[in-house]
């Protein structure tokens, strides 16, 4: 197949910044480099990497399309589906614009009824992701992983070796792990960076394309800063240490952070799709069938759209004592059901069981609530 | 040696004066559209050179240049109920735009904390709409739907339960059966939202509306469990927050 290579026609009324990004990504598509649009940590990204195609996240995080979408969409659904609609729209993102290929998977309820919208005027692939982790939810996803390595090989017309799954694995959990060694700077008391700067990095990190060197970029800037926090500990006052938790949290939810550390917090680790969740765990590199162990990596993967979902607990009961939490806070988007009636869940956990204080949050892209995030976030600080 | 606690909410700014052991002066004011004004006006009134720490809360709280600290409404009206009243290990404060339920420990520690502030659904702002379509004063409301009988009034939202009102007054309904109505649909919300928090002691009611005694029984009623107001209720944060400025004096001439 032909790849997409041309702007887009409402590239002229685009401000600077995003010309600049459109013009990247036009670049590369220059270079013949296919463009593989996903929307979750579910994707198994190897697959794509070892066609030579770039894989772009298209998880939308700006109200700014959110007007088109709800021409579609409900108005009460998650501003991430929402957002990310809008964009695929309006044209408005080079990533949705130039993407070859969008793989979605059967997820949170919103976004599979969503995709099947979006696949009237995008080339759309869904996986059909199941909501548990038992032998024969895994047997499905793994025929899925290979139904979905069968998908990339026609639509793209190419033929995708096990050496070439192999090496990307190998890769992608490279970065993983300079990811998590890098995070793993906030075990310290005190911290040696923000929470906010933090954040920036492990979500910048998904738009890094060159996957093959990320990982030693990562693990220079681990370096500089711990060798930053040996000459000066103090940079950071001490303060009391909150991990996020919940759902998606790059773009315009960010201010939750924000309103964390501007309040007298720290957060220290984060336990979202951009965190913890997409780095703790790696692809088993020795299985003699990669694909089983990439079904099996991918699955595990502790979301609300699982259930029940133990490896959310698993993995939070771990990262609290690890960087030895003193409160969580989770960060939910309006209308995303499954994560909201878990907040439950993890508010028993972490009260009962891990004996500290917890705190819900449910917000959206628009910057109404900042006021009251703020008197929340100070009020919470307050009380620990 | 006195303290000085300011609450500047989104309807009224409150002030307190405490000397170390009681509260020797209140003053309200409501807040206009320059809440800037509002708090340094109430700041002006009650300030005299005794006054050794002020400690401004609530919405307008970082608005105040002469506080020497800003502390969040939560911990003020939870250090202001405990108090008004040590028996009590939760607060539930419906205030002008928002409502809030606050557990304590039997320290008197806030421990948990739950807000609504999506809607107006559930706070003063939600009555005062309503009294407004009826042409009634609030300051009278106990009197007017004493021995009336509440109507069923089922809209959540502000705006709907408006149209449902004036549909109501267009069938000749009662008044005062209208406003029992009221009383019951946002009390009932206030307890549904309470509960979410593990109630168990007794509650204190705060803000505005707890110096009416149907909106106090009409939610104990609801809560099943006993619910105190104070003649200071409406002044809560500012007295948490005279009480914790004056701490904080005392604990650092410690």
């Amino acid at each position: 197949m032909e790849i997409k290579k041309e702007l887009p026609e409402v590239f002229n009324d685009f401000g600077e910044m995003r010309k600049k990004s459109f013009l990247a990504a036009y670049e590369m598509k220059q270079k013949n480099i296919p463009f593989v649009g996903t929307f979750c940590t579910y994707f198994p990204q190897e697959l794509a990497m070892a066609m030579g195609a770039c894989v772009v996240g298209l998880c939308s995080t700006s109200d700014e399309t959110i007007p088109e979408a709800e021409k579609d969409l409900p108005r009460n659904l998650c501003p991430l589906i929402k957002s990310s609609y809008g964009f695929a729209k309006t044209d408005k993102c080079p990533y949705f614009y130039f993407s070859d290929l969008i793989v979605g998977e059967t997820t949170c309820d919103g976004k599979k009824k969503m995709y099947e919208y979006l696949g009237q005027f995008k080339p759309v692939y869904t996986m059909e992701l199941p909501n548990s982790q038992s032998p024969v939810a895994l047997e499905l996803w793994t025929k899925e992983v290979i139904k979905l390595k069968e998908k990339l090989e026609s639509h793209f017309e190419v033929t995708i070796t096990d050496e070439a799954v192999r090496e990307q694995v190998k890769i992608m959990n490279n970065v993983r792990r300079a990811l998590k060694e890098f995070y793993s700077l906030c075990k310290n008391e005190p911290v040696p960076m923000l929470g906010q700067d933090m954040f920036k990095i492990l979500y910048g990190s998904t738009y890094k394309f060159d996957k093959a060197n990320l990982a030693g970029e990562i693990h220079a800037l681990t370096e500089k800063i711990q060798k930053e926090y040996e000459e000066n500990p103090n940079k950071y006052p001490k303060a009391p240490r909150i991990l996020v938790t919940g759902c998606p949290i790059g773009g315009g939810a960010e201010k939750c952070i924000k309103a964390i550390e501007d309040n007298g917090g720290h957060v220290v680790v984060f336990e979202n799709c951009s965190g913890a969740k997409s780095c703790d765990r790696e692809v088993d590199e020795n299985n003699p069938d990669i694909y089983a162990a990439i079904a099996e990596r991918y699955l595990s993967i502790g979301c609300s759209v699982m259930t029940p979902n133990p490896n959310r607990l698993e993995l939070l009961d771990r990262l609290i004592d690890e960087y030895k939490v003193d409160a969580v806070v989770e960060v939910t988007l309006q209308a995303c059901h499954t994560y909201n009636v878990e907040t439950l869940g993890i508010k028993r956990f972490v009260n009962e069981k891990k004996g500290i204080p917890y705190m819900a949050v449910e917000t959206d892209y628009s910057t109404a609530d900042i006021g009251q995030l703020n008197t929340r976030m100070a009020a919470f600080i307050e009380m620990l | 040696m006195l303290t000085l606690g300011i609450d500047s909410g989104s309807t009224t700014t409150k002030g307190a004066l405490f000397d170390g052991e009681k509260i020797v002066r209140t003053a309200i004011l409501p807040t206009s559209a320059n809440p800037k004004d509002s708090i340094t006006k109430l700041y002006d009134i009650l300030y005299n050179q005794d006054v050794a720490y002020t400690v401004s809360t609530g919405y307008g709280r970082a608005l105040l240049d002469q506080a020497d600290k800003q502390i969040t409404e939560i911990t003020c009206h939870a250090r202001g109920a405990a108090f008004l009243n040590p028996s009590i290990r939760a607060i539930v404060d419906i205030g002008g735009q928002d409502c809030k339920a606050i557990l304590l420990d039997n320290g008197l520690n806030v421990v948990d904390f739950i807000m609504n502030d999506k809607c107006a659904a559930g706070t003063g702002r939600f009555i005062e709409v309503m009294m407004r379509i009826l042409e009634e004063d609030i300051s009278n409301i106990d009197q007017f739907v004493e021995g009336h009988q509440p109507m069923n009034i089922t809209s959540m939202c502000t705006v709907f339960a408006e149209s449902e009102i004036v549909s109501l007054l267009a069938k000749g309904a009662d008044k005062g059966d209208i406003a029992l109505g009221i009383i019951n649909s946002i009390c009932r919300r206030t307890s549904f939202f309470a509960q979410k928090l593990n109630l168990s002691g007794d509650i204190f009611f705060s803000g505005g509306l707890a110096k009416f005694e149907i909106f106090r029984s009409t939610l104990e009623g609801y809560l099943k469990i006993p619910v105190h107001t104070s003649p200071l209720s409406q002044y809560a944060g500012a007295i948490g927050a005279a009480v914790i400025g004056y701490n904080k004096v005392n604990r650092t001439q410690i």
